[in-house]
């Protein structure tokens, strides 16, 4: 009880302070932070989807009235959480070490590029860029598409363990990113390096005009952020049957010996190809989403340390734990682009206005020092303090507890 | 073949070869398994059981030879395959999936028993409740007879030694297996706990009609509890009989036996 009002009271602090100094980034991670404090809370279930819906349904589209950005943040968040839940299926479940996830990602992302704008054109004659509403209908065929990806890749690979899979699966990545790179000749399928734009977006659902008071740019920001919450909350639904399922298991009895599962019937050839094959969809969905969002893509959005960030996040939230790939998300998205870019912020004014600290004065400061250009080191740092202090993850997986009828 | 009454075969394998480079691991191996009786496979280190086993169960593929089960021919079957036709094992140096808890190693075993699709899981059809429930209800049973009935949450690994070896067989008894085959289950057990193991396995191979077959050193348990006996010796069948006759048999004394007598 006392919990329940802590977390309201936090929720409706945290909410208010951002509505009161939109532009303080203190004020944001505080809402971020409440929200996140629903999940540990010791409240009923349902009591927490509730403050839960409200939190990311109503309070965060409101926020973003005030300060658009934040909605950006949250919709990126979003984006790697689908991505590190897909992830989590392949690496964290089943335990096949996949260092070009993002390839998939990319799959979807240009599936709908082509179709959703002219450069259509230069494959099929005519008819790009399709109508804003076959979106929709790319959802599901990107889904198709990168899970196929997912197969194709998976067949080679099936052999493979560990190590070797790693690197295999590394240059899959690799070959998806170059192939898009350089399609642009003979036939001009990808538009190579210029990459793609524009893009068509979904159709808002309601007239702009009806909704005064509101910019365009901003209802699709909402309408993009709403769209990625609905993803996410269905691909958070799907892990969750799957791990519960004796898919689940199959995949987990693989991570924990391959040749053990196998010998006890697991179809290991099939079980990993699903296995790929649905982390591949994950990234799949949210890529064509990706797409229209950004407007224009290139292959530099599909890079190898991509792959590598968002397997960072499924490490550091918690291998094969479901709350944990979405908090790792939530953790490094919000560290790239919010705290160290807020602490640069920081930095820079009080080197601009020569503060004095311990008798130094901050304008002598080289510029090299700025915590932006840090990321990859402080991000490396993080992973090696997890695995020195909490190797199993923040939110470690999880065992299920189930009843067993003759226990008291 | 002396197969003793009017046992019929459930398995039979002939012909098994199996080299490792210049190693002759198996040469040409025989085995007959007489349907509902415990056939033990003795043999100093190395001489093949193992290998033997891991051909049966389709981890590796002989060079020669034939292996049918239930009038099937296996070889060339996958190992899942040959779990679902009905042929479960557990291993020398056990391999439990050390993470999941103890029901959930059960419920693994219940793969090929599980008639579920992609479909039942994702749309949690009424298809998927009724059968994890059913499954559930099984693993418990399954943990219990193995007297595992209280500990089918705990995590594998966390297991004292002796309950993970018979974790081990009640994940293969999942399955529902018509040939069970056990590799060494009482290494490295007490007197008593190898005993109280052994009394296990009668009863279930009464109470699931299985046929088992067993690789074990321990010549005590081996005497008391075989019906048929197979000993191999550098990759070759040197004896196959009732225990006694293997008992009074010069090679098997000469080759395997006779050593442990002495020391």
């Amino acid at each position: 009880m006392i919990q329940a009002l802590g977390v309201v009271a936090l929720l409706a602090a945290s909410g208010y302070a951002v509505f009161v100094s939109p532009r303080s980034i203190l004020a944001f991670l505080f809402f971020q932070a409440s929200v996140l404090a629903i999940y540990p809370a010791r409240v009923p279930t349902r009591f927490k989807m509730v403050l839960l819906a409200v939190a990311l349904g109503l309070v965060m589209p409101a926020i973003g009235t005030v300060n658009g950005y934040y909605l950006e943040v949250a919709t990126q968040v979003g984006i790697f959480a689908a991505l590190a839940l897909g992830l989590n299926i392949v690496v964290g479940l089943a335990g096949l070490l996949d260092l070009g996830y993002v390839a998939f990602f990319a799959v979807g992302a240009y599936v709908w590029a082509i179709a959703g704008s002219t450069q259509g054109n230069q494959i099929f004659g005519g008819g790009f860029p399709l109508p804003e509403g076959w979106f929709f209908v790319f959802l599901v065929l990107g889904l198709a598409v990168a899970a196929l990806a997912g197969v194709l890749l998976g067949l080679p690979v099936l052999r493979l363990r560990g190590d070797y899979l790693a690197i295999v699966t590394l240059g899959f990545g690799e070959v998806v990113r170059v192939l898009a790179n350089n399609l642009d000749r003979p036939i001009n399928i990808t538009n190579g390096p210029k990459g793609i734009t524009p893009i068509s977006r979904p159709p808002l659902p309601f007239d702009p005009a009806s909704v005064p008071g509101l910019s365009s740019s901003l209802l699709y920001a909402l309408y993009f952020y709403v769209l990625v919450l609905a993803i996410v909350v269905v691909v958070i639904l799907v892990s969750r049957r799957l791990e519960n399922s004796h898919i689940g298991r199959a995949w987990e009895a693989i991570r924990e010996d391959e040749t053990a599962a196998q010998a006890m019937g697991v179809p290991l050839v099939r079980a990993k190809l699903l296995a790929f094959a649905c982390g591949a969809s994950f990234a799949g969905v949210i890529g064509v989403l990706f797409a229209a969002k950004q407007v224009f893509i290139n292959p530099e959005s599909f890079t190898f340390l991509e792959s590598i960030g968002v397997l960072a996040m499924v490490i550091l939230g918690g291998m094969g734990s479901i709350p944990g790939a979405v908090l790792g998300a939530a953790v490094v998205t919000v560290l790239n682009l919010q705290v160290l870019k807020g602490l640069s912020l920081w930095l820079n004014e009080l080197r601009n206005a020569g503060t004095v600290i311990l008798g130094y004065n901050l304008a002598n400061l080289p510029t090299q020092v700025e915590p932006a250009k840090y990321e990859r080191m402080i991000f490396g740092m993080i992973l090696v303090l997890m695995m020195i202090f909490r190797p199993a993850g923040i939110l470690p997986a999880r065992r299920r507890r189930r009843e067993l009828g003759h226990q008291s | 073949m002396n197969l003793d009454g009017a046992a019929a075969p459930i398995f039979e394998a002939s012909g098994i070869t199996k080299q490792f480079g210049g190693l002759t691991a198996l040469s040409s191996v025989d085995l007959t398994l007489a349907d509902k009786k415990i056939t033990s496979m003795i043999g100093p280190n190395g001489a093949g059981k193992t290998t033997l086993f891991n051909v049966f169960t389709g981890l590796y593929t002989p060079d020669a030879g034939r292996v049918t089960f239930k009038g099937r021919p296996m070889l060339g079957l996958r190992p899942d395959q040959i779990a679902a036709a009905g042929i479960c094992r557990t291993f020398q140096n056990i391999r439990l999936f050390r993470n999941m808890t103890a029901i959930e190693n059960v419920l693994v075993g219940m793969h090929t028993q599980t008639p579920l699709g992609l479909w039942d899981v994702l749309g949690q059809t009424r298809r998927f409740h009724q059968t994890e429930a059913q499954l559930a209800e099984r693993a418990a049973e399954l943990l219990d007879t193995a007297g595992l009935g209280s500990k089918g949450n705990e995590i594998a690994r966390h297991l004292p030694y002796g309950d993970q070896r018979r974790l081990e067989i009640a994940r293969a008894l999942a399955a529902r297996p018509a040939l069970l085959l056990l590799d060494e289950p009482t290494a490295g057990m007490t007197r008593g706990e190898a005993t109280s193991l052994m009394r296990l396995l009668r009863e279930l191979i009464d109470r699931f009609d299985l046929t088992v077959l067993l690789i074990e050193h321990n010549m005590r348990v081996v005497m008391e509890v075989s019906d048929r006996i197979t000993v191999l010796d550098h990759g070759e069948r040197i004896a196959e009989g009732a225990p006694d006759e293997i008992r009074r048999n010069a090679r098997v004394v000469e080759a395997y036996l006779g050593r442990r007598a002495s020391a």
